[in-house]
């Protein structure tokens, strides 16, 4: 399985959408994380009574203390999507063009193809992570020495739990569009079907959750949702949280029940793309 | 090939499956009743008992839709079979100890179209566990060097080809399994490929390959197995296919040198073809028919042996002839 990680490996490094991918949403991080929160701050154009209390919220968010919360705002949503489309691309392309049969006529069994494939995507995602935190921790530090305001970062711990917890999420995400991405053996029919499941959706059984319990039960239970309440566990505000808040940021449940439920995910979307692989013929 | 591999091909021998107790040492690929059926209705392989040697080139041909494609891809382990047995050097279809022998190009060739044709070598080299270097020795096998840095997707179609028979040689496998390797290559570049799998399949090296351009697998197979509508109706080495020459008769009043030719040889072994006659009798009996002939008054043009090509052979046995060939008498 090594071998077929190393070549997948080659395989993302090579490809233009996966740096496409991790420029868009690396971009989209520092933009809407750090530079239109301070260009509003700097502005000073915030408006209603409590506005200086809202602008030293927005510049505190922006700190270096706020590393892991600010950074971890966009996983849920718009973070989540991009991989989402980058794990539908990954399997889906390989049915796109028809490399399938290439590989599996190699040497490796097709449950090695996988593990190594998905390997693959998991390395990828957590270097998309760290790279985000070190971004991250540079523009907030440029941000606190501009402002001369404190510098400091969180503590070692917290740091590892937000890096954790966003390698999950993403990962999470990750394998769940590799998972659509050979379910539906096409790379376009996977990334439509995934994208309209976690931006439209879920955001739809969340509106119905509040007006019907059966709603609720079922968001508990939904990746989006847990994702946005492991985020919210970490202390990030939450979507009612005004300025702040971040969309898909919401304490629907609590924290642990959030990392087991995108464990699951997780695990199950391998298992599951693991068995369609290995019964299907390769036509 | 690196020695280490050859000397470590002796333990899975060993580890036949215990159930192939029908497999000799010669045969690579043996198939018993092999068959596909998909969705219950349509069948793709029916029945299909075939054997692949050490050391030749297997042709194996039929028509488009034939069911050639569908028979490599189980032998590969890319599709099932609905019935039958598929043993490949003595492991089940798709066992990594039996794919580690063999390089396959199936259909049109599969690549990524945003690396370049090396570094697609270069992602299969690492798939199969192969040092990297053998990547060059592959391209420049097949005159692909200069070409070797633009991506795949610039190729065309006959370079796809080539880069296709690379990556099967990658791993210099003991069978090859090239299915129609020809397609899209310029008649040079078909004169090449053909060089190429007879000195590929010279030493001990088998290959298997599957074409429906009969004239390719007359120049190149040592036998070959014919498939129609999913059914191996027959096996056998190319000459023995083809028959023994015949005679091919020219000569005036036609019905007269008919009639005496049928009275002579029997009236099954003649048969009018576009206005002559073809006699199923060797060379030795060319001498005996016009001698009878001519004393008969039969004005005798031509009277030469004929060998029928594979094609021809390929058509008569699917009853596809286009000739208007019919028994006299």
């Amino acid at each position: 399985m090594i071998n077929v990680l190393s070549a997948e490996l080659l395989k993302l490094r090579k490809r233009p959408a996966t740096r496409i991918i991790a420029g868009a949403w690396l971009a989209m991080n520092l933009t809407f994380g750090y530079l239109i929160p301070y260009l509003i701050y700097r502005s000073g154009s915030l408006a209603g009574p409590d506005r200086a209390a809202a602008s030293g919220q927005l510049l505190a968010a922006v700190l270096p203390a706020s590393l892991v919360t600010n950074v971890l705002n966009g996983y849920p949503l718009f973070g989540g999507a991009m991989v989402l489309i980058l794990g539908a691309l990954m399997t889906g392309g390989e049915y796109g063009f028809s490399t399938l049969k290439t590989l599996f006529t190699q040497r490796p069994r097709r449950i090695d193809v996988l593990g190594g494939t998905l390997a693959a995507l998991t390395v990828v995602v957590l270097a998309l992570n760290v790279v985000s935190f070190v971004l991250s921790a540079g523009a907030s530090s440029i941000i606190a020495a501009v402002e001369s305001a404190p510098g400091a970062f969180p503590p070692a711990a917290e740091l590892a739990r937000g890096l954790a917890s966003g390698w999950l999420i993403l990962g999470m995400w990750g394998l769940l569009g590799a998972l659509a991405g050979i379910a539906f053996r096409s790379t376009a029919m996977a990334v439509g079907l995934s994208l309209v499941w976690a931006l439209v959706i879920e955001n739809l059984i969340r509106g119905f959750a509040v007006l019907l319990d059966a709603f609720d039960t079922v968001q508990r239970a939904l990746p989006g949702v847990n994702a946005g309440s492991l985020v919210a566990a970490l202390g990030a505000p939450g979507q009612g949280d005004g300025a702040r808040g971040a969309p898909g940021v919401a304490a629907v449940v609590g924290g642990t029940q959030a990392v087991v439920v995108l464990a699951c995910y997780a695990v199950g979307s391998v298992l599951v793309a693991g068995t369609l692989l290995a019964r299907r013929d390769v036509t | 090939m690196s020695e280490a591999r050859h000397a470590a091909r002796s333990a899975p021998e060993a580890e036949r499956d215990p159930g192939d107790t029908g497999m000799t040492a010669d045969a690579l690929v043996r198939t018993r009743e092999l068959t596909k059926h998909y969705r219950g209705a349509i069948v793709a392989v029916n029945r299909v008992d075939l054997t692949v040697r050490r050391g030749e080139v297997y042709g194996f041909l039929g028509a488009n839709g034939a069911g050639k494609t569908t028979t490599l891809r189980m032998l590969l382990g890319l599709i099932r079979p609905t019935g039958g047995t598929a043993t490949v050097f003595g492991y089940p279809p798709g066992d990594p100890r039996g794919l580690a022998r063999i390089g396959a190009m199936i259909e049109t060739p599969a690549f990524y179209p945003y690396l370049s044709g090396r570094d697609n070598l270069r992602v299969l080299a690492r798939y199969c566990q192969v040092p990297e270097n053998q990547v060059d020795g592959a391209l420049d096998t097949m005159d692909l060097t200069a070409r070797c840095h633009d991506k795949f997707g610039t190729y065309s179609l006959g370079m796809k080809q080539r880069l296709g028979v690379a990556a099967a040689l990658l791993k210099d496998p003991e069978l090859l399994i090239l299915d129609e390797p020809t397609n899209g290559l310029d008649p040079a570049g078909m004169a090449d490929m053909r060089a190429l799998i007879r000195r590929l399949g010279s030493g001990r090296r088998s290959v298997l390959l599957s074409s429906h351009l009969l004239g390719d697998a007359q120049q190149i197979c040592d036998r070959v197995g014919v498939i129609s509508r999913g059914q191996l109706i027959a096996e056998s080495t190319v000459e023995e296919l083809r028959g023994a020459a015949s005679l091919m008769l020219t000569a005036q009043p036609l019905d007269e040198a008919a009639r005496l030719a049928a009275e002579l040889l029997g009236p099954h072994r003649v048969q009018r073809h576009n206005g002559q006659l073809h006699l199923d009798a060797g060379p030795a009996d060319a001498a005996l028919v016009n001698r009878a002939l001519v004393l008969a008054g039969v004005q005798v043009s031509a009277l030469h042996p004929v060998e029928r090509t594979l094609e021809e052979v390929f058509l008569t046995m699917t009853q596809e002839d286009p000739n208007d060939q019919r028994p006299v008498g």
